[in-house]
């Protein structure tokens, strides 16, 4: 029996990461390096206004100053960040019309992603904005949007066509001295997406953001701006891959998301970036600042992330609740497998009355893996009748794994109530038994249950993207006993 | 930046009068002991005073208790007259053997060690190392190591007395050993005292650890506590903090266990200007069991801070934990705790529980109830809630025609009764009882003397109904 355990083991270890292949387009690149001469270089090469110059000179002049942080559970060997390369784009001719102009390898790698930029889109539902190497290359159905009133977009073509919206609120959630991932972001990001979603319009469609690193020694550094303006909705996704290499590659990326009056925001995301070899050779360094702010009263702002990609991943998705009755949700499901290591979980700044959060956490570890869930409630004095509701579970695959739990809960005032659950175990012989009685071999007696161990948070995703996670979790764990 | 640069002037001074006093300090030392203490000292003048910038001491802040311009006490008083009185405890029908504690000195009437009938043997922690070298050579120092911050490290440095007590195999001491720590500055005043508790394979101890100040002067009590849990013996240790608003006490307290080994701890702190308990508890055995309890009822500007990290080192051991707070108007409250579960030590229980209730929109809370684990075969789990009385249950007592604030009161009282009923000293849980009565009533304050001592009072406190018909066992 044993023997058959560890050998389920090895075949979940060797889950091979099935988008590890390299797209062959020409990019044009930057040299490597980082210094205030290609921070204007990038700025000068997107055409950007002044302002965003001077935002990622002041970034880049407090990033300096910085320390990379080392508090996470992350056993993360030196970066030297003047070996990357802050700058590949595909090499565009003119601006993109329609689908047929874009370059048909990189067409070729979104259907082997499964993204198809056609016309099958739109029966599906889903407007795409596609960023390869951090440069937005296509987004579909902006016209359809744009009859509502919506902005979808590249955060370039934003900053060309809405500058007044992106100088008031990029950087007003995550401000760049924020923290040294990102400010490097600020200093350096090449591009992202831009939505905007005008007063009272509920936006029909999913909107969906695909990330792709392709070209080798550079990092991405995307960002993304959501504004919900009041009593709007919108429902955001992201997704995320990477070829396979040998060394590691930094991906730093920051997210905003500002919920104005009655406004609701969902934002999904399925990470899947390289996570390294079995051996823990290579994959992508994952440091990604998400943050919304519930700016207005009766907001609400959900995050719900599903994570099985990435060599190292320090990802807090938090929210800042400072509209009355606003209220935030955080639902994830965090897979390490192999050397992967997760320092992941959320923040919950109450600071309005009656705000509401919801944590639920649940972390698989296994192989060699170190899995944290890493939190913090903080209820401000004026946050009076406040509610936060957190539950963390960690599984454990193997006894070569760990699972961590680290909350913070500070509360300042007297109306508020807290509650904090967590509960580490693995998989019961009870459960696996019950099922093997019923005919169920060991493996799918497994997926089954881890299934329905991450069911509470899958269930929270958009339809696309349920589908992929749970084969994504199938995939990386599939028959593994503890 | 200023407080850093008066905690340096202390670090400074006491760095200074610690060499000047060397010949003191290592008057009772074996050569070994004397290294130990060097090590320390240097790990001192690296490490300083713990500051904020440490994650084990965010959310606690030592700069005002670092103020004050405090003397050592190198030496022990010298004429003490009202010994009796000073450490007389009133707590009914409670049969202690006491050792008391004077500003880190132990004092005593004729002999510095007495062995007892049962060959147990307690007294001067300074003359056991003389008199029991080879004893102290296998456990000073050895649980502790130099210390795990700068406030440990000085403290092993420089403390010179403290409680040793050393419970032979087999032995089941019959009363409990009471040590009452009592700070009275003559002037302001950093006192070290260090403790080690030995129990030897299947023996037995009941032990009442109190902390208490005298008047009303600014005192800071550094105290590390070693404690050696032998297979197959069993520890019940209470601790009753109660000192002055000014006073700080910092209190690090390492357990050892050892095979099959049980510790039942109770901390219950009543008040205090700051209150640090770092309990270590490192279960070094298979088949322990460990069960800590705490609870804290703070108020004013007090500020208290429980931090415990068990350390689950070998397989099948049982840890658990429960902490309740109750933190009246600017009373702040941090509960740190920690569970380590170890790549060996499988088939691991360990439950942690943290409840707070904040009577005040002054009042503030911060928990982190931590899980580490690298074990698979394991049972975590841990609870952190902050909230305040339950209005239902509030109503629903309320319904039944008593007044509002004794309704408050009784939820109160039950909230804490949880912890209380651990304690399995009956006159002390009984005490302990009307003191946590009388605090939730605003009416225990510091006394002069020891917090055992507040009233002689035969009588049980009561609220004004009968709290003795809702006791119910937990």
């Amino acid at each position: 029996m044993n023997a058959k355990k560890n050998s389920i083991i090895d075949e979940v270890t060797q889950g091979e990461y099935k988008y590890g292949f390299v797209t062959d387009i020409e990019t044009e690149v930057a040299p490597k390096g980082l210094n205030e001469d290609i921070i204007r270089f990038i700025s000068t090469k997107k055409e950007e206004p002044e302002f965003m110059l001077d935002f990622r000179l002041k970034a880049f002049a407090r990033w300096q100053k910085m320390k990379m942080p080392d508090w996470a559970h992350l056993n993360i060997p030196a970066i030297d960040f003047q070996d990357i390369i802050y700058y590949a784009a595909p090499k565009k001719k003119k601006e993109l019309e329609s689908l047929d102009e874009v370059d048909p390898e990189l067409l070729k790698t979104f259907e082997k992603l499964g993204i198809s930029l056609e016309e099958q889109k739109r029966l599906s539902g889903v407007a795409v904005d596609a960023i390869i190497d951090s440069v937005s290359v296509k987004t579909t159905f902006s016209d359809t949007l744009a009859e509502l009133g919506i902005i979808f977009c590249s955060f370039s073509e934003a900053l060309r066509n809405h500058p007044d919206l992106v100088k008031k609120y990029v950087g007003s959630v995550v401000p760049y001295s924020d923290n040294y991932f990102a400010a490097l972001n600020s200093a350096v990001f090449s591009d992202g997406s831009f939505c905007y979603i005008p007063k009272g319009v509920k936006c029909p469609i999913e909107l969906s953001t695909y990330f792709r690193i392709n070209a080798a020694n550079t990092g991405q550094f995307e960002r993304t701006l959501i504004i919900a303006d009041e009593g709007s909705y919108v429902s955001y996704m992201e997704g995320c891959t990477a070829p396979m290499r040998d060394e590691n590659q930094l991906h730093a990326a920051v997210v905003e998301i500002i919920a104005l009056k009655d406004a609701e925001v969902k934002y999904s995301t399925v990470q899947n970036w390289y996570p390294g070899s079995k051996e823990g050779k290579g994959g992508i360094y994952n440091f990604v600042t998400k943050r919304g702010i519930c700016k207005g009263a009766n907001s609400k702002i959900s995050w719900t992330q599903v994570e099985t990609g990435s060599a190292v991943t320090w990802k807090y998705p938090s929210c800042i609740l400072a509209g009355d009755n606003s209220v935030s949700e955080f639902y994830s499901v965090a897979v390490t497998n192999n050397h992967q290591q997760a320092d992941t979980g959320t923040k919950m700044i109450h600071i309005g009355k009656n705000t509401k959060s919801t944590i639920i956490s649940k972390g698989i570890s296994a192989g060699f893996s170190n899995n944290t869930y890493r939190g913090l409630v903080r209820i401000a004095k004026s946050a009076i009748n406040s509610r936060n509701y957190s539950q963390c579970d960690s599984l454990l695959l193997g006894d070569k794994c760990g699972a961590h739990t680290f909350p913070y809960i500070n509360a300042l005032n007297r109306s508020s109530i807290v509650e904090h659950e967590a509960t580490t175990s693995k998989i019961s012989e009870d459960q696996l038994f019950y099922c093997n009685q019923r005919g169920i071999d060991p493996e799918n007696a497994i997926g089954l249950i881890v299934n329905g161990y991450a069911k509470e948070v899958l269930n929270k995703l958009p339809m696309e993207f349920a589908v992929e996670a749970q084969k994504l979790l199938s995939i990386s764990l599939e028959g593994s006993v503890g | 930046m200023q407080p850093l640069v008066k905690n340096n002037i202390l670090k400074e001074k006491i760095i200074g009068l610690s060499r000047e006093n060397r010949e003191d300090i290592i008057g009772y030392d074996t050569p070994d002991i004397t290294k130990i203490r060097e090590q320390a000292l240097s790990k001192f003048v690296d490490l300083g005073f713990p500051d904020q910038s440490v994650e084990e001491w965010r959310n606690t802040n030592l700069d005002n208790a670092l103020s004050y311009d405090y003397n050592l006490a190198f030496h022990p008083v010298k004429k003490i007259t009202n010994i009796e009185s000073i450490f007389k405890c009133n707590v009914p029908h409670l049969n202690t053997l006491l050792l008391p504690l004077l500003n880190g000195w132990h004092v005593f009437m004729g002999e510095a060690l007495k062995t007892l009938e049962d060959g147990t043997i307690v007294g001067s922690f300074a003359h056991a190392i003389k008199k029991y070298p080879e004893i102290i050579g296998r456990h000073f120092s050895k649980y502790s190591g130099a210390g795990k911050n700068g406030l440990e490290a000085l403290n092993t440095a420089i403390a010179q007395d403290g409680i040793f007590i050393y419970v032979p195999e087999g032995v089941e001491v019959k009363s409990p050993i009471q040590i009452v720590n009592i700070i009275r500055p003559e002037s302001n005043i950093f006192v070290q005292a260090r403790n080690l508790i030995i129990l030897g394979k299947n023996s037995k101890l009941t032990l009442v650890h109190c902390d208490d100040s005298y008047n009303l002067l600014p005192g800071f009590s550094n105290t590390v506590t070693e404690v050696f849990i032998g297979e197959n013996a069993k520890l019940n240790h209470n601790k009753l903090q109660n000192i002055n608003n000014d006073s700080t006490i910092i209190n690090s307290t390492y357990f050892h266990q050892k095979s099959n080994s049980k510790l039942l701890y109770n901390a219950i702190s009543l008040n205090g200007g700051l209150i640090r308990n770092n309990t270590y508890v490192k279960l070094n055995g298979e088949g322990c069991e460990t069960n800590i309890l705490g609870l804290y009822l703070m108020d004013k500007t007090q500020h208290i801070d429980n931090y415990t990290y068990i350390d689950h080192v070998k397989p099948n051991c049982n840890s658990k934990k429960l902490f309740k707070g109750i933190l009246d108007e600017k009373a702040t409250g941090v509960f740190n705790g920690h569970v380590h579960v170890r790549r060996d030590a499988q088939n691991t229980n360990a439950v942690q529980k943290n409840q707070n209730i904040l009577l005040t929109d002054t009042a503030k809370i911060d928990t982190k109830p931590f899980l580490e684990i690298y074990a698979d075969d394991v049972k975590c789990s841990h609870g952190a809630t902050v909230g305040q009385l339950n209005t239902e249950a509030l109503f629903y007592i309320r319904s039944r025609g008593i007044e509002e604030r004794n309704a408050e009161l009784l939820l109160m009282y039950a909230f804490a009764a949880e912890v209380i009923n651990h304690i399995s000293i009956d006159a002390l849980r009984d005490r302990i009882d009307d003191m946590v009565k009388k605090r939730l009533r605003g009416e225990l304050s510091v006394c002069d003397q020891c917090v055992l001592h507040c009233s002689s009072q035969e009588q049980p406190v009561q609220f004004d109904i009968d709290m003795s018909l809702l006791k119910t066992n937990n």
